[in-house]
């Protein structure tokens, strides 16, 4: 059944007109608890993560890591069961402490990418004491290109075991044509003890 | 009464089916008029601001200002009683002067706070233009503000034309957190001095 007012059609099929309602979908939340990885599959726990959208957008809510001096990590699966798109990135940083020392701003070419599979910092290592964690967001576009390299963009905000505060931009790009099709999160070592990746389309 | 398309039910209980109505959602938006505080406090004037989103977002369009300064932004624990929260933050900015010059990125000691419970400001110490035409645009994104586990993260991004001729565009960067766990239940803007001649300011939840 669908409904149409004044010529206009609103609902149909089971899904609301185009143009009407927000363009931002929320797809899928996973909570962390004591989890090695987090991961995004197309198709799998109803998570859509192909042509379905053009942009995707990740959230990180109040990570905690189990241990110290460790962070959130990213990679990408372009084809086979590992997440190991090639990708080149850049990563730069503002950083504070509570004591008011160490303020500047600096790119941080320890936790680049050059055209490397291993996964990619979204942060420097943050702490673990109780109330310390981390939150931000992930741009990924386009995805299922199989034409283009694949964007993708962060911002976070960490507060580090010495008691500072990071503002984390990372940027970069999976370097194949072939579709991204998973996305999956993981600290450098240890779990992530605590927090919400919620991920959103973008219509 | 509900309504279900090709077994898909779309309304019911009063409500759009999640995933229908998206999750940007509009909360509050409050117009400034000559005013001295723009404030979004949970539980008045139909603001939300509590654990009902996990992250909120807060858009302002066009703010100008009475007189040249800056725009700045402080949480509150006790319903907006008090707007002095202690803060530990960072800001940078990236500027361009109109006629071609200056193009560089700055790390502006003289804005983040340590530990501090004044408002954060937003702009930068080069203050905010009082033409017509100047204005400062941006959003300031807040995580889990209800949490009383966790410090509360903030992320915003303000640009805006500063007073001096030539004139400067400045892209300011701000981060920080909220260094309590006690739940941070409203937000206030201010200028530094004077007041928020005009501008939008929307909260939105995101869920």
């Amino acid at each position: 059944m669908g409904l149409i007012s004044n010529g206009t059609t609103i609902f149909d099929a089971g899904s609301l007109a185009a143009g009407l309602g927000s363009s931002m979908t929320f797809i899928k939340k996973i909570t962390a608890s004591s989890s090695a990885t987090i991961s995004f599959v197309n198709g799998s726990s109803d998570v859509v993560l192909d042509n379905t959208y053009k942009e995707y957008l990740f959230t990180f809510n109040s990570i905690h890591a189990g241990t110290d001096d460790t962070g959130l990590t990213v990679g990408f699966r372009d084809g086979s069961t590992d997440y190991d798109a090639p990708k080149t990135s850049t990563f730069f940083r503002a950083t504070h402490g509570e004591d008011g020392t160490s303020g500047g701003v600096a790119y941080v070419t320890g936790a680049d990418i050059a055209n490397g599979t291993g996964f990619q910092r979204l942060d420097n290592d943050f702490g673990a004491d109780n109330d310390q964690s981390m939150s931000g967001y992930m741009h990924l576009f386009n995805p299922s290109s199989t034409t283009f390299v694949k964007h993708f963009m962060s911002r976070t905000s960490t507060s580090r075991p010495a008691n500072r505060v990071n503002d984390i931009f990372m940027s970069g790009y999976c370097n194949t044509t072939t579709a991204i099709d998973a996305v999956q999160f993981k600290m450098n070592s240890g779990n992530i003890d605590a927090g919400d990746i919620c991920l959103y389309g973008i219509s | 009464m509900g309504l279900i398309s090709n077994g898909t039910t779309l309304l019911d209980g009063g409500s759009i089916s999640s995933g229908l109505a998206g999750s940007m959602n509009l909360i509050k938006t409050v117009t400034a008029s000559s005013s001295g505080t723009i404030s979004f406090v949970h539980g008045s004037s139909s603001v939300v601001f509590d654990n009902t989103y996990s992250v909120y977002c807060i858009k302002g369009i066009n703010i100008h200002n009475s007189t040249s300064d800056e725009l700045g932004f402080n949480g509150s624990i006790d319903t907006g009683s008090n707007y002095n929260v202690t803060k530990t933050t960072t800001h940078f900015y990236v500027i361009h002067a109109d006629n071609g010059t200056q193009g560089h990125l700055y790390y502006n000691a003289s804005e983040d706070l340590a530990q501090a419970t004044g408002f954060q400001n937003l702009t930068s110490a080069s203050q905010m233009g009082t033409n017509n035409d100047d204005c400062a645009d941006g959003e300031l994104w807040i995580y889990n503000p209800s949490s009383t586990t966790f410090m509360k993260h903030f992320l915003a991004r303000f640009p805006y034309m500063d007073s001096r001729s030539p004139q400067y565009v400045y892209d300011c960067y701000t981060t920080g957190y909220f260094n309590t766990t006690s739940a941070i239940d409203a937000i206030q803007f201010k200028m530094g001095s004077g007041n928020i001649d005009s501008g939008t300011f929307k909260l939105y939840g995101v869920s």
